[in-house]
């Protein structure tokens, strides 16, 4: 167990020639985090701000943003809760294959997700081309495509979260509750579910703050139309076309956003003894 | 508090000591004239002319690299604003280079224009929608894609529906608008879209046709079309200005312009 620097700062005091090695490069990846940030907020602050961040194109933005990134962190508890339990608990051949499928659309640039959606759902695209056939559907250029490309590059944060929140569940405490007589559906909502709660969480903001950033595979696969498609991520690129200072507005107000998220999620992960406390009442 | 200091005064240090070593480095290639890299930004439409420009250009000047870099107009000038080093500029419209001009990395009356182009509809290559005339872009229903407003084609793209809404009537310029699904970034993309058969049409520069042979064109009548002119300067913050005027004079040469001829573009020769 390490001790704490923060708290016993004066009283530590034998490595503190070499701490140094520790703080300069710290530093200096500090400044490079936060120097930019910095700059979009001294930037941003005007009197102008305001008429920015209240403009049409703005709310629009916010709020589409907000409505699909939202959809798409429900599509992924929805459909992905089952499938991180399976990976957490399943032994099945092509487990490993379909583990390394998960993780690709994270390390994927956003330009090939939006490619890949594209070739995939779009209209003359491999799948899209029945789609459009059978039930007249056509995905590009709609806000169901801003939820694809979402979800597409968010879902597999949101199972790799929960997959590693039910794997640190005791089977045995699975096995009691059988042996208790609980049906699979107590199992899960019972016991599954509330132990793994705070993955649950963190993963879907973790996959809510992704989606709210993501912008290559949505302009690639979504287009770009106010209302319609145009996120906060597509608006600030072309407010930075039209109006510097429309873009850092909207870019202000995204890292709010993003940073209210953070902050509920830090705020949650402080919480977590008390998780702790629940595990060992069952235990 | 004191290793505070310390810590800030190290990081201080090292910081100064990286700024030296930088302006030692760049007084080095001063002393290598033989190779030379001339940094040209260019407008989306002129990727195919450009990149076969700049190989003659090179192969015409030994040692010679001409780094290209290609987006909207719109998108090259701001980064050009915010401190891209750049030799050259060659913009789709007159007004990204006039904010230069204004915001002196241009100097006055030194931007000539190269070339003009035009617009086109186009249409992928199975047609689905079964657009035969201009006035069909107006049918319910259709998915049109164009370039966003701020990019040189979508405000010229805006013009030709405007010029012929004045001749077609019947509300033309608002029914196209209705349907129009998405505003692209640059010229490329709107294509890309009409390529890959997810638009029924878009409107693009004629030059783009030449690189997607298979797109299905209706022509513009000159009376609704517009002259997109096309400028290109040398920029003032140049640290090789003699080889970006010799750059400039070279894409104004008759064998350049006749590469500009074969992409579709117009000569101003």
């Amino acid at each position: 167990m390490r001790l704490r620097r923060s708290s016993t700062h004066h009283m530590v005091t034998t490595n503190s020639r070499f701490d140094w090695l520790f703080v300069v490069p710290g530093l200096l990846l500090v400044i490079l985090l936060g120097l930019p940030l910095l700059a979009l907020f001294l930037r941003a602050s005007n009197s102008d701000f305001f008429r920015y961040a209240l403009s049409d194109t703005a709310l629009t933005a916010l709020k589409l943003s907000l409505f699909t990134s939202l959809i798409s962190v429900m599509v992924s508890l929805l459909v992905g809760t089952p499938l991180a339990y399976i990976l957490a608990r399943w032994d099945f051949p092509g487990r490993a294959a379909l583990e390394l499928l998960i993780d690709l659309p994270v390390v994927l640039p956003p330009s090939v997700a939006g490619l890949a959606l594209l070739i995939a759902f779009g209209r003359q695209g491999v799948f899209g081309s029945w789609l459009a056939a059978s039930f007249g559907i056509s995905l590009p250029f709609t806000t169901a495509a801003v939820v694809i490309a979402q979800t597409f590059v968010s879902a597999p944060l949101f199972i790799r979260s929960v997959r590693i929140g039910f794997a640190g569940i005791d089977p045995q405490l699975e096995e009691a509750a059988h042996v208790e007589g609980a049906t699979q559906w107590q199992l899960i909502s019972l016991v599954m579910l509330p132990l793994a709660r705070h993955a649950l969480i963190s993963g879907a903001i973790l996959a809510w703050t992704r989606a709210l950033g993501e912008f290559g595979a949505t302009i690639l696969f979504a287009g770009n139309l106010q209302g319609v498609t145009q996120t906060m991520p597509l608006a600030i690129y072309l407010g930075f076309e039209r109006d510097l200072n429309v873009a850092v507005v909207l870019s202000v107000m995204l890292v709010i956003v993003s940073l209210i998220l953070l902050g509920v999620m830090r705020k949650l992960d402080q919480s977590q003894p008390k998780q702790r406390r629940v595990n060992e009442r069952f235990g | 508090m004191q290793r505070f200091w310390i810590v800030i005064l190290t990081v201080a240090l090292m910081l100064s000591a990286c700024s030296t070593t930088k302006s030692v480095q760049t007084a080095v290639p001063t002393a290598k004239p033989e190779s030379k890299t001339l940094t040209v930004f260019a407008a989306a439409s002129l990727t195919n002319a450009f990149e076969e420009i700049g190989k003659n250009f090179e192969a015409a000047n030994p040692g010679v690299t001409v780094q290209l870099n290609f987006a909207g107009s719109q998108t090259l000038r701001t980064q050009i604003e915010q401190g891209a080093q750049v030799d050259v500029f060659a913009s789709a419209n007159t007004k990204e280079m006039d904010a230069l001009v204004t915001g002196r990395f241009v100097a006055d009356e030194s931007a000539q224009i190269f070339l003009t182009n035009q617009l086109v509809v186009v249409m992928p290559a199975n047609n689905p929608a079964g657009l035969a005339v201009l006035s069909d872009l107006a049918k319910p229903g259709l998915k049109v894609v164009l370039a966003a407003k701020e990019v040189p084609v979508g405000n010229y793209a805006l013009q030709v529906l405007d010029k012929l809404d004045a001749t077609l009537g019947n509300g033309f310029k608002d029914k196209v608008l209705a349907n129009v699904v998405s505003y692209e970034n640059d010229v490329k993309q709107v294509v890309a879209k009409v390529q890959l058969g997810e638009a029924d049409a878009g409107i693009v520069y004629l030059s783009d046709t030449v690189a997607a042979p298979e797109l299905i064109k209706i022509g513009i009548p000159a009376e609704n079309n517009v002259v997109a002119k096309y400028p290109l300067a040398a920029l003032t913050q140049s640290k090789n200005s003699e080889l970006a005027q010799a750059f400039i004079a070279y894409v104004l040469s008759a064998d350049a312009q006749s590469v500009i001829q074969k992409w579709n573009f117009l000569s101003v020769k």
